[in-house]
Formats: structure tokens, sequence, C-alpha cells
């Protein structure tokens, strides 16, 4: 009967020491010997990827990445320095001068920026299919759920490519692309259906207001033009090679790997490659970006040399692991500068 | 007379009616019960098929075997990528173009350098010396011996191209390339690419996790539990906080998540990701679990054990402690256990912490980040690969063997010390 009572000191006793433990490292917070990564969710299969190889090379604790989205990520990573805060931002688009104040207000006052490359977006479509060649505009056109007509926004009346221009082909607009909730859709809103909309000059005349021009050049038509798959790019595959007419929306990674599959279609003149995006003469592209930030180095151990990893030839080169998970790389004069820069942790100017 | 006149009534025309008609009532039930129970064990049985033959495959991993020539040069410079690309060439030394070349790279996991630099620093004696080694496959390649890729299909719609997979069954043929129990998926950590992923580290957060939960909300749980059923007045204050405590077990799992967010990470500063951080909340959202089914347990000990002990002198304390509580502990446990289950399977609240992350280092502390068993078969459920499917089902067979052992343990205490009056 005693044992009960031992049982229960003992219980309370433990309960106690894992309660103080907690205080304890708590304080310990103050030094941590693991890189944090937060942000976006397209950066983060590279950044894992970094972090793994990086993990391997076996001087350093592999690095924690979580996928936050980009704005999220910034906003952890510009909330102050200190081991409480992560020590790199995984971003889709260039921070924002905002960002860089907010950082500033909390003490991040030296960021340095690393451009690891691109990610491109495709308009693909069966190899059986004759070639097509696309502008912004067209695709804007054809996806958007009202267009100027006679100095009015309608109902878009579009129904077939050859509609929209006679060159085009005398097929149904099907257009397969990701939910609103996937990157993808985000990025191909901004460059495509903002971009190919400011090239409407009827747009600007018909509504002056900018916000709402926006809201409207941004909105995807929902009578059958588009039609939303899931994440599940290998089903988008099949439709297409059973529609050979339609097109679906990828990332360039996908469309890297299904090339024996798909082909992408031009867009203003311009084809899909590896090396027309890193020129930056491909539309539908975006930059992608890692923040690193500076007063962490030489704190948490392995920054320099995590950024090293990052930048090094067998990770960006050309035939780098990260080409191989479907990143982009820049041209080799601008990764040898950005390589330089990023080492010697060159702090960003906007 | 009554006899007979009862004899009569019993054998009426009636009475049989009527006795007929409940035991077909009876019968009826019987199989409406039956009927639920199979059908019941039929969705169990379609779930776990559907599981296991998806996940057994992920069991075994394709291995090549290589006559590695370790090159004291190239070891120093650690350049085992090029020993191994050597030792498979020499497997083909038909094939020497590029093209050829570097499609027999690719049938090698990226992982297979650091695994023969593991190998030398373990005996670092074999440096100069040539070596049979087996070394992994590409995930690719893996899932095509398993026959997860279609042969028949035409080389466009293949994700390995002809050449590929003549180097494959040259070497099937050879016997250079057997599948073995992959010892990877229980030993690793997280990794992007298939054929290196484990859930170990997984399994290692969970453990570390539910440790801290059980520490803590075992304890505060079941004294909580005593002193509202054998010591507290019963007044407005102990119903108010009756009504709380059943509220709270209600309440969904990623609020808890939130008040980790707010007060653990942001009050406290304790490290994101970590176990510790779980653990604690876990500990909060187990705890009215436990508090509820511990005072369910007390109020079964029979009032009589009480008086008894009080009337030959035990004060209350050595009434609780020495007669309701052991006589309570099988339904206290059976409870704990129950609560424990469910920590295990919940991601919800992690969310919030910093949990829900790419972790591969097996995490050897309370404030190492570490991920947990569910969390880990989310991520592997998101990933496109399909090696990463079956590796999926893998981890779900693994974390139902880890249910099933609990649930077992607390029917097994339960059985053990459950007392009857």
């Amino acid at each position: 009967m005693n044992t009960s009572k031992h049982l229960m000191t003992a219980a309370a006793a433990v309960a106690l020491s894992v309660a103080v433990l907690g205080a304890t490292t708590g304080a310990q917070a103050q030094s941590r010997d693991q890189i944090r990564a937060v942000g976006s969710s397209t950066v983060f299969p590279f950044t894992t990827a970094v972090a793994e190889a990086f993990g391997k090379g076996g001087k350093f604790k592999t690095p924690v990445i979580e996928s936050t989205g980009t704005g999220g990520g910034l906003k952890l990573f510009c909330a102050g320095v200190g081991p409480a805060h992560p020590d790199i931002a995984n971003a889709s688009r260039r921070i924002k001068k905002s960002e860089v104040e907010q950082c500033a207000a909390n003490g991040v006052t030296q960021i340095t920026e690393l451009k690891i490359g691109f990610d491109g977006i495709a308009l693909a479509y069966s190899k059986k299919a004759p070639d097509v060649a696309l502008t912004t505009a067209v695709i804007w056109k054809a996806l958007a759920k009202e267009v100027p007509v006679n100095g009015k926004m309608v109902a878009n009346p579009y129904k077939k490519w050859s509609d929209i221009d006679a060159k085009l082909p005398n097929e149904e607009i099907e257009v397969i692309g990701p939910p609103p909730t996937s990157g993808t859709r985000d990025t191909f809103n901004e460059l495509a259906m903002l971009e190919g909309c400011k090239k409407v000059p009827e747009v600007k005349a018909v509504i002056a207001d900018e916000k709402a021009r926006e809201k409207a050049c941004m909105t995807i038509r929902e009578d059958g033009g588009y039609v939303e798959a899931g994440e599940n790019d290998n089903l988008i595959v099949q439709k297409l090679n059973a529609n050979p007419g339609a097109f679906g929306v990828f990332g360039y990674s996908y469309i890297d790997q299904n090339r024996d599959k798909l082909k992408a279609a031009k867009m203003d003149g311009v084809e899909l490659t590896a090396g027309n995006v890193a020129a930056g003469k491909y539309e539908l592209s975006r930059p992608l970006f890692v923040y690193v930030k500076n007063a962490h180095a030489g704190v948490i151990p392995g920054i320099r040399e995590f950024i090293a990893e990052y930048t090094a030839e067998r990770a960006v080169g050309d035939d780098g692991y990260l080409t191989d998970k479907g990143l982009i790389p820049e041209p080799k004069e601008a990764r040898e500068a950005a390589r330089t820069s990023a080492i010697n942790l060159t702090p960003l100017q906007l | 007379m009554t006899v007979t006149a009862s004899k009569s009534h019993y054998q009426s025309e009636e009475f049989a009616r009527r006795l007929r008609g409940r035991y077909a009532a009876e019968r009826n039930f019987k199989i409406a019960g039956i009927a639920a129970l199979a059908l019941a064990s039929l969705m169990l049985v379609v779930l776990l098929t559907s599981i296991v033959s998806k996940g057994y495959t992920a069991f075994q991993q394709a291995q090549v075997r290589l006559e590695v020539t370790l090159d004291k040069a190239q070891v120093e410079e650690r350049n085992y990528t090029a020993i191994l690309r050597q030792a498979l060439y020499a497997q083909f030394p038909q094939i020497t173009d590029r093209t050829g070349k570097r499609t027999l790279n690719e049938l090698l996991s990226s992982g297979a350098p650091y695994e023969l630099e593991a190998l030398v620093k373990q005996n670092p004696a074999i440096v100069g010396t040539t070596q049979t080694v087996w070394v992994r496959v590409d995930d690719e390649v893996d899932q095509f011996v398993k026959g997860n890729f279609s042969r028949s299909a035409p080389e466009s719609e293949r994700r390995l191209n002809d050449a590929k997979i003549a180097a494959i069954d040259a070497m099937v043929a050879k016997g250079t390339l057997v599948q073995a129990f992959n010892t990877t998926l229980f030993s690793a950590g997280d990794s992007r690419e298939a054929e290196q992923a484990g859930i170990w580290g997984a399994i290692v957060g969970s453990m570390l996790t539910l440790t801290v939960t059980m520490l803590l909300s075992v304890p505060i749980g079941v004294a909580a539990a005593v002193y509202l059923e054998e010591f507290a007045p019963k007044n407005k204050w102990t119903d108010l906080i009756e009504v709380n405590i059943n509220n709270l077990a209600a309440v969904p799992s990623i609020i808890f998540g939130l008040l980790g967010l707010a007060v653990f990470l942001g009050f406290f500063g304790l490290p994101r990701s970590a176990p510790l951080v779980g653990g604690l909340v876990m500990a909060l959202m187990t705890l009215p679990v436990i508090i509820i089914s511990a005072r369910v347990a007390l109020k079964s000990v029979p009032p009589s054990i009480r008086e008894a002990a009080l009337g030959i002198g035990a004060s209350p304390l050595q009434t609780v402690t020495h007669h309701v509580l052991p006589l309570a502990m099988p339904g206290i446990l059976t409870g704990t256990i129950i609560g424990m289950a469910r920590a295990l399977g919940e991601t919800a609240p992690l969310l919030m912490i910093g949990m829900v992350a790419f972790i591969v280092d097996i995490p050897h502390g309370l404030t190492d980040s570490a991920t947990v068993l569910p969390v880990q078969i989310y991520m592997w459920a998101d990933s496109p690969e399909r090696a990463f499917t079956e590796r999926t089902s893998a981890a779900i067979m693994i974390l139902l063997g880890f249910l099933i052992l609990m649930n077992g343990l607390a029917v097994f205490l339960r059985k053990k010390f459950e007392r009857r009056w």
C-alpha cells in the first residue's frame, strides 16, 4: 500500500522536474546550433535539398526548413535578431521595401540576398497537337471573366481560340490549372493574367480605378474555360494527352521532367528554355530568393558554410543537383558575382 | 384447477403465436447485431487491405552490387561519386558514350556516395583495396523493379527510357540488382529522396513528445480527479470547474496549438519545433480526458470501501492513497492510455508550434527539432514521387502498430488489475 504513495510522490517529482527543465531550456534557447529557415513553398524543395546536402557534409546539423509561404516567412524572419528567430527566409519574390523597414525596426538591419535562380510557368499541351504560339494578352482574353467589348466589360464571349485571333487553332478554350490555394496559381495570376491585361489598352479605358482594374484583370472565368484540377500534376498530363486541344498550367520543373510528353507554348515568340528564362526573355518567370540574417553569421554555426553550399556550382550550377529538382540557374557570370557578394555577406541595398 | 387452467393457457393458440413472435424478435435483434459487426469488420478489412497492399513493398528496397576500387587520391578528395561510377561502368564495358554513361549514373541513389563514405570512415583500412559493396539505387529504379511502372507503355510515357530499362534488366539477370530489407526506412530521418527517407526521426520525436505529455498530464490529471472526487466540497465553484473540464475535452486541438504558440513560444521563449513544446501542448489537450476518466474510475469504487477504511480509523488521505486509488488504477490507466493514443495521432496543434517541418537529423533531446509520426505521414502523402506513396502506407502501418500496442496494453492492464464486486 505504501508503494502507491511512493509512486505518487515520484510522479509528482518527475512532473516538477519536467517543468523545471522546461524553464531552464527556455533560458538555453539563447543558443542554437541548427540553422532554421522559413518561407515560400516554391523555394522549399530547393532549400530542403541544399539543407540535406549541407547536413551530409557532416560538419553541421541539417537545417530545419518550414514551409510558411513567402509573406509569412518574411514576417517571422523580420521579427528580430536572436536564436528565437529564423536565420533564413525563402521568398518567391523580392523582399518589399516595407518588409525591409519592418526588419530594420526590429533590429534586423543587415540582410544578405541570394538570388538562387528562376522559376518559370508554362502553358503546356500534348505533344500530339500542332505547335501554338501564345501571348500574355491572348491568355488574358481567353481566361478573364470579363473582357472589354465596345467600351464595356462583358462576360467573356470567346469560346474558341480562333475567336480571339484567327491564326490560333479552331479549338475550344480549355485550360487546366491549379486551384487558388496553389502558389503556381498566384504566379500565373500575376505574370500571365495581370501582365496580359496591361497589354490590352481597352481595359484601361473602361475601368479607370486602378484597384478595380487589377481585380478585374486577375479574375478568372468560371464558365468552363478554366478547369481547376487538383494539385496532382500527373492527372493534368493524362487529361492533356486525352484532349490534345487543351492546355495545362505547370511549373517549369514539371515540364522539364515531362518533355517527352508535353511541349510548352511559345510566349510572345519566346520558347520556354532554361536559357531564355535566365536571360529574362521568357515572360512567365520569376526569380527566387533566399534571405540571410547577417547578424546570425558567426552566432549560429554554419551560416556562411550554408551560403557557400547554396551558391556552389554543384548546387545551382548548370548541372547542379537543384537543376534536377527543376531550378533554372542564373547565367554563369551572374552566379559568380552573386557567389562572391553572398559569401562576403554584402548587405542588401534597396 | 389453476394448473389445468394455466396449462390450457400455455397451450393456447394465442400464447404460441406470442412466443414465436418474441423468439423472432430476439433472432432478428441478434442478426442485426451480427450484421453491424460484419459491416464494421468489412470496412476495417478494406482499409487494412488497401494500406497493406500499397505499403508492404516499402519494406524492401532495391540494391546494386558494385566492386569498388577505393583509390587513395579519390578518397582523400571525397570523390566517392566517381569511385561508384567507375565501378558501375565496369559492369557495362559496351557503354562508352556520354549519354549512356549518364543513364547509368542516374541508376544510383544520390545518397550512395555517403553510404560509401560512411563505410570508409568505419573501416579506414579498406582504402586502397577493392571491395564488394551493396548500395541503394534511385527510387525510380526501385519502383520499376517492384513493378510499379508499366513496362508496356510507349517510351514517351514512361519515367524510365529504354536504355535505363535495358541496364536494369541486365543487372537483375546477373543478380547484381536485388531487393533487400529496407533498413533505411527504420533507421533514417526524413529525406527529399525517397530511397533515403526513413521514419526513425519521427518515431523518436513521437516518443519524446509523448514522454513529456505523460509525465505532465498523468500526475496532474490524477491529482485533480482525486481532489474533485474525494475531497472537494460540492458547490458552485466545483460545478463550474467540472463544466469547464468537460468543455475543454471537446475543444478542437488546433486551439491548443494556438495557445502553445502564444504561451510557450511567445511568452516563455521555448524553441520552435521542440518535442518539449509539443509535449506541453499535448499535455494540455489530454488533461481533460484523463481527469474525466480518472473521476469515473474513482466513482466506481464502492463507498463501502471508504466507509470501512474510515471506520477502522484511517485518515481520509490514507483512505484514498491506500484503498480507493489502487482500486481505481485500472480504470485510470485505461483512460490515460487512450488519451496518449489520441495524442500520438494528433497533428493539428503541432502545425502552430513548428513541428510540421522538414527535419533530417534524429532528435536527441527535448529541445532538438523534431517531427512526429502522423506529421511525417502527412508530408510524405504530399510528395509527388511514386516511391513516397508506398512509404506513406508503410508509415501508416507502423503508426497503426503503435496504436494497437498501446490499446493492447490498456486492455491487458485492465484485465490484470480489474476487481469485480
